[in-house]
C-alpha cells in the first residue's frame, strides 16, 4: 500500500500529467482510426472505387438502422441476446458443477480424462446437423450448440483453477479438521472467484460463437439468421448492419461482465 | 502432567520409485506447559512427525497420546502453525482468525469474544476489517497464531513457523509468541532449522539424526535469569555452550 502525502510533489504532477497525457493520445488514435476507416468507405463508395452492392456504405448501413423497427432488427437482437445469456448461464452453472464432480472424485476424473481430451479437440460445429435432427430445428437446437461449445471449456478451465488452488491453503484448512466439503466451499472456491471469472469471459464469447453458428443452421430467428439472409437475397447492408450490431452485443456482454466480476470482488475485499 | 506421548512412531513413504522410511522408533514426551523444539538434518522427517502428531498422516508403526487418549485423526486439541501465514486474501483478519472456530462449527458468541480479546491484547484490533495484503509479515504471523489459538488447543505445533520472516521481525515475533504462549500456558513443540531460535525459546531440545529419524539425544535447557525471554538468552553466557553441544550433535558436513 502506498500513502498518498497530503500534498502532491512536482514530480508527481508532473508524473500525473504525462500519463493522463499518454492516456489521451492512444484514445485519440484510437478514434481516429475508426472515423478515417468509416470516411474512406464512405466517400470511396460516393466515388463509385468500390462496389457498394458488395461492400454496403456507412451511410446504407445508417440507412439500414433508421428503419429498425420495419426489418425487425431489435427482434432478432433481442432473440440472439436470449439464446447466448441462456446458452452462457447454463454452460458455466453445468460447467462448474461438472468441475466440481471431477475435483473431487480423482477416479471419475482419471476415468473421463481421454473423452474430455477429444471433447475438446473436437469442433463442435462439426454436431450441428445431428444437434438439429435430435431437439428440433428452433432455439432449444441453438441453446445446445452454444452449450456444446462453451461446456467442455469452461470444466477444463475450472478443474484447472481448482487442482492448483494453494495447496498450503488446504493443509491449513485440513489442521483445523475441515471436511473436503469445507475444503472446497471456504478455500477452492473463494480461492478461484478469478479463474471463474476468466472462464465466464471466455464464456460469454464461446456461447455468442454457438449461437451464431446455430441460427446459421436453423436459420428462423437471431442476428446469425439475418446475416445468412442477408447473404442469399443479397442485401450487403443488412449483412453488415447485422455484423456491426453483433460486435457491440459481443462487447457490451463482456462488459457486463467485467462489471460483474468488478462488483464480486469488491465484495471480497481484493 | 504429561500432555503428549509418542511411542515408537516410525513412517515409511511409499511411491512408485521405491519406500523411503522416514521416521524409525521415535519416543518421547512433552509435559504441561512446556515448550520443546525440534532440531534435525533437513530432511529427516520433522515435518513428517508433526502431522503425524497432528493426526494429519497415519503413522506406519507406533502410537500418539494426547492427554491420555490416542490419536486417530485431527483433534481440536492441538493448533498446527505452517511455516506460511495462509491468511486467506479474501477475508477480513478479524474472518481469518474465526476461520478454524468456523470450521470446527464452534462460532459462539463465547468464543467469538475470546478471539476478539486475543486480538485486542496482542495488538491487532484496530486491523480487524483490514486484509490481510495490508499487514505487515510480522503481524500477519500473529494473526496466524490468533487463529491458532481461537479454537483453545492444548498444545501448539509449530513448523518453522517464522522462517518466512526476515531476520528483525523474526526476532520480535518469537518474542511475541514466546509470551503470548507463556501467558495462556500453552504446551508447544515446535521444528526448527535454527539452533539459536530452538535455544532461546524452549524449555528442551529433541536433535533428531539424519534420514531415518531417530531420537539422538533430548537436552534439558535452562538459563540463570529472573524473567527468561528470547531475547534475553541470545546474550546469555550459557547460550553459546548449548550452541557447540548442539551443533556438533548435528553433525553438520559442508
Ligand atoms: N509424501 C511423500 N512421499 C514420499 N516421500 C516423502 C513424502 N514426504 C516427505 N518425504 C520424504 O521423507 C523425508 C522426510 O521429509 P520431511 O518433510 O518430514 O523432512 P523435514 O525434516 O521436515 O525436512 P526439512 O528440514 O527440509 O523441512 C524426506 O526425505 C522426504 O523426501
Ligand atoms: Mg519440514
Amino acid at each position: 500500500m502506498y500513502n498518498e502525502p497530503q500534498t502532491i510533489s512536482k514530480e508527481r504532477q508532473l508524473y500525473l500529467k504525462r500519463q493522463k497525457r499518454g492516456k489521451q493520445k492512444v484514445l485519440f488514435w484510437q478514434i481516429a482510426i475508426l472515423v478515417l476507416f468509416l470516411a474512406v468507405w464512405e466517400i470511396a463508395g460516393q466515388l463509385g472505387w468500390i462496389d457498394t452492392f458488395i461492400l454496403s456504405q456507412p451511410s446504407r448501413i445508417l440507412h439500414t438502422y433508421a428503419n429498425l423497427t420495419q426489418n425487425g432488427i431489435l427482434e432478432h437482437i433481442g432473440v440472439t441476446v436470449y439464446e447466448t445469456l441462456v446458452g452462457f448461464v447454463l454452460g458455466a452453472a453445468l460447467g462448474t458443477l461438472l468441475a466440481i464432480v471431477l475435483w473431487w472424485s480423482g477416479f471419475i476424473s482419471k476415468v473421463s480424462e481421454p473423452y474430455l481430451v477429444v471433447l475438446n479437440s473436437l469442433p463442435k460445429i462439426a454436431l450441428g446437423p445431428v444437434i438439429i435432427i435430435w431437439v428440433g430445428a428452433g432455439t432449444s437446437a441453438i441453446i445446445v450448440m452454444a452449450l456444446a461449445i462453451s461446456l467442455i471449456v469452461t470444466v477444463l478451465e475450472m478443474l484447472n483453477g481448482f487442482r492448483s488452488t494453494n495447496r498450503e491453503h488446504i493443509k491449513m484448512a485440513r489442521t483445523f479438521g475441515a471436511s473436503k466439503h469445507q475444503i472446497f466451499t471456504k478455500i477452492v472456491f473463494p480461492g478461484n472467484i478469478k479463474t471463474l471469472f476468466n472462464s465466464l469471459k471466455i464464456n460469454i464469447g464461446l456461447s455468442l460463437v454457438g449461437v451464431i453458428a446455430g441460427e446459421f443452421l436453423v436459420s428462423k430467428a437471431g442476428l446469425g439468421y439475418l446475416i445468412v439472409y442477408g447473404g442469399q437475397v443479397f442485401k450487403l447492408d443488412l449483412v453488415m448492419g447485422s455484423v456491426i450490431i453483433l460486435s457491440v452485443v459481443a462487447a457490451l456482454m463482456y462488459e457486463a461482465v467485467v462489471l460483474l466480476e468488478k462488483a464480486v470482488t469488491r465484495h471480497y475485499g481484493r | 502432567m504429561e500432555v503428549l506421548k509418542v511411542s515408537g512412531i516410525g513412517e515409511k513413504y511409499q511411491s512408485q520409485n521405491g519406500e523411503v522410511t522416514a521416521l524409525s522408533n521415535i519416543n518421547f514426551s512433552v509435559e504441561q506447559g512446556e515448550f520443546m523444539s525440534i532440531v534435525g538434518p533437513s530432511g529427516c522427517g520433522k515435518s513428517t512427525l508433526l502431522s503425524i502428531i497432528a493426526g494429519l498422516l497415519k503413522p506406519t508403526e507406533g502410537t500418539i497420546t494426547l492427554n491420555g487418549k490416542l490419536v486417530s485423526g485431527v483433534s481440536p486439541q492441538v493448533g498446527y502453525m505452517l511455516q506460511r501465514d495462509n491468511l486467506l486474501e479474501w477475508r477480513t483478519i478479524l474472518k481469518n482468525i474465526l476461520f478454524g472456530l468456523e470450521i470446527q462449527k464452534k462460532l459462539t458468541p463465547e468464543n467469538i469474544a475470546y478471539a476478539e480479546h486475543l486480538l485486542k491484547t496482542y495488538g491487532l484490533y484496530e486491523f480487524k476489517d483490514k486484509y490481510p495484503s495490508q499487514l505487515s509479515g510480522g503481524m500477519r504471523q500473529r494473526a496466524a497464531l490468533i487463529r491458532t489459538l481461537a479454537t483453545n488447543p492444548d498444545m501448539l505445533l509449530l513448523d518453522e513457523a517464522f522462517s518466512a520472516l526476515d531476520f528483525q521481525t523474526r526476532l520480535a515475533v518469537t518474542d511475541d509468541v514466546y509470551t503470548i504462549l507463556k501467558k495462556e500456558n500453552k504446551t508447544a513443540l515446535m521444528v526448527t532449522h535454527d539452533i539459536p531460535e530452538s535455544i532461546s525459546m524452549s524449555d528442551r531440545i529433541l536433535v533428531l539424526t539424519r534420514r531415518p529419524g531417530t531420537v539422538r539425544n533430548i537436552h534439558t535447557i535452562t538459563f540463570d535469569m529472573e524473567q527468561r525471554t528470547p531475547l534475553a538468552c541470545r546474550s546469555h553466557i550459557q547460550f553459546n555452550t548449548y550452541f557447540n553441544t548442539i551443533w556438533n550433535e548435528l553433525d553438520v558436513h559442508v
